[in-house]
């Protein structure tokens, strides 16, 4: 038996009962708006293929990565207002701001688009700061709505010393966008970025006057991306061209080519709909001044 | 082989030809894009920094570094003179290679020198080493503006910061791997 308690775990206690009331006003915020909380299975057949996000095995299944075609189905059936607070997992993703599993907050709401997604985070980040001032690592942030908005073209212009096209011309979006552009935004008040090249979108919709652009908004404080939304794409052939495309990308053999068929085949029936998911982590990270997501759980994987 | 995956904080591996240890390393990853692993990296030859970030699925060639037990001999006009105990190979190492640790070596010390390729490129020094102070000003009475401390030479010629009661002549205890005094040491 060690002869002291866990110093690292014992010194977490603020930040573990700053972290139960924040999930207890999470919940709040959603139930008072007439959101459902849903519970969807963690271990499924298959994720959406997405390039750069790894699923983790789980026997002959996988963990999920997110919650989003379990509570796509349910828009799908009818279920017009949802929120989830699930874990989920990512292979190979361990940071500072990364845990290879973690908490997210994930909602729905049909109808809509991103334009409500970007309102009902101004909301929830309101109510989360009711004092209206948020510090974080130095950085003194001012939670009024409406947050700044600005389009990603327009972030690479207004940040970046070449442009979003130069920078995906050349193959290094990551890292001019990681070096310049993540680092400016949500300084001084919360930042919406939206209007992606579709291919950086596999289930959003396109703009209707810009079908080159997909309907999808990121939202940043203090330089950390704390939410990803989009209008979701409810065509089901074209969600499954783009699938195809993703794995032809990733050159995926065909016994591994696994659709997600319930959900595609349920897809025609979900109404306009707008869904995002927020890193529940990294909220307690941003209200709690934590520099690291160790800081905000209970255990990171290296502590098991 | 390393790849992407497996940089972290102390690795060592060869950048155009030459060991370099990742002194820092941080996981990125933009929303949905891919992975980026960013490093700060020092090379081990001339202590350059530089930093790199590299994506998923990136090789690096491991540095082949050995750890040889060594007795330092004497200094000459090109560096420090270090023998090899089992072979009595003998090795070099520059001064700017060596940095502050050159003042920490005495005759027959045994060491720890790092070689790269027959190069050597670092030592590792025991953790204390004994010098005898060979000049510092008495200690003036009044003088708060250091606390009770005061500069002295010791007779490799590296200067520190010691209590006002070391007299020139004292032996003192220093640690290598800070460069602060200790203690007195008896003879």
């Amino acid at each position: 038996m060690p002869a002291r308690p866990n110093a690292t775990l014992a010194a977490r206690r603020d930040n573990l009962h700053k972290r139960a009331r924040i999930l207890q006003q999470i919940r709040a915020f959603f139930s008072q708006r007439a959101y459902l909380e849903v519970e969807t299975p963690h271990r499924i057949p298959c994720n959406a293929p997405e390039e750069y996000i790894l699923p983790q095995e789980s026997t002959s299944a996988f963990l999920h990565t997110s919650p989003e075609l379990c509570m796509k189905r349910l828009l799908a059936a009818g279920y017009a207002h949802i929120f989830q607070i699930c874990r989920c997992w990512r292979k190979a993703e361990r940071g500072r701001k990364h845990l290879p599993e973690f908490t997210m907050l994930e909602w729905y709401c049909s109808p809509g688009d991103y334009l409500d997604l970007m309102r009902t985070c101004e909301e929830l980040l309101c109510a989360l700061v009711p004092d209206e001032v948020l510090v974080w690592q130095g950085t003194t942030i001012q939670i009024k709505s409406p947050f700044e908005r600005v389009t990603l073209s327009q972030a690479f212009t207004r940040y970046a010393p070449i442009s979003l096209q130069e920078a995906m011309q050349d193959d290094i979006f990551e890292e001019v966008y990681t070096d310049h552009v993540e680092p400016q935004l949500g300084i001084d008040r919360p930042t919406f970025v939206y209007d992606y090249p579709t291919d950086m979108a596999a289930l959003a919709r396109c703009r209707p006057d810009a079908p080159h652009l997909a309907e999808r908004v990121e939202l940043y404080l203090g330089g950390l991306e704390l939410a990803n939304g989009f209008s979701e794409l409810v065509d089901p052939t074209e969600q499954r061209q783009r699938f195809c495309a993703t794995l032809d990308c990733m050159q995926v053999e065909f016994p591994e080519r696994m659709m997600p068929e319930p959900f595609l085949s349920e897809l025609r029936h979900m109404p306009p709909s707008a869904g995002i998911a927020l890193g529940v982590d990294r909220l307690v990270m941003l209200l709690t001044d934590a520099a690291t997501i160790d800081a905000v759980v209970a255990f990171t994987p290296e502590e098991l | 082989m390393y790849s992407s995956s497996d940089l972290k904080k102390g690795l060592k591996i060869i950048l155009d030809g030459e060991p370099h240890v990742v002194e820092a390393f941080d996981f990125i990853k933009p929303g949905k894009g891919q992975a980026l692993y960013k490093c700060k990296l020092r090379n081990m030859i001339t202590g350059t920094r530089l930093d790199r970030t590299y994506r998923s699925g990136e090789s690096f060639e491991p540095a082949p570094l050995e750890e040889r037990d060594m007795q330092y001999l004497y200094q000459d006009e090109v560096g420090y003179v270090f023998m090899d105990t089992k072979t009595y190979e003998q090795i070099t190492l520059l001064e700017q290679t060596l940095g502050d640790d050159r003042y920490f070596l005495t005759d027959n010390m045994d060491v720890k020198v790092l070689v790269f390729n027959e190069l050597g490129i670092g030592v590792t020094l025991p953790n204390f080493v004994n010098l005898k102070v060979t000049q510092s000003d008495p200690w003036v009475k009044g003088d708060t503006a250091a606390g009770n401390n005061k500069p002295a030479t010791v007779e490799t010629g590296y200067t520190l910061q010691v209590p006002s009661f070391v007299d020139e002549g004292t032996l003192i205890q220093i640690d290598t791997r800070t460069g602060e005094y200790v203690t007195r040491v008896k003879e």
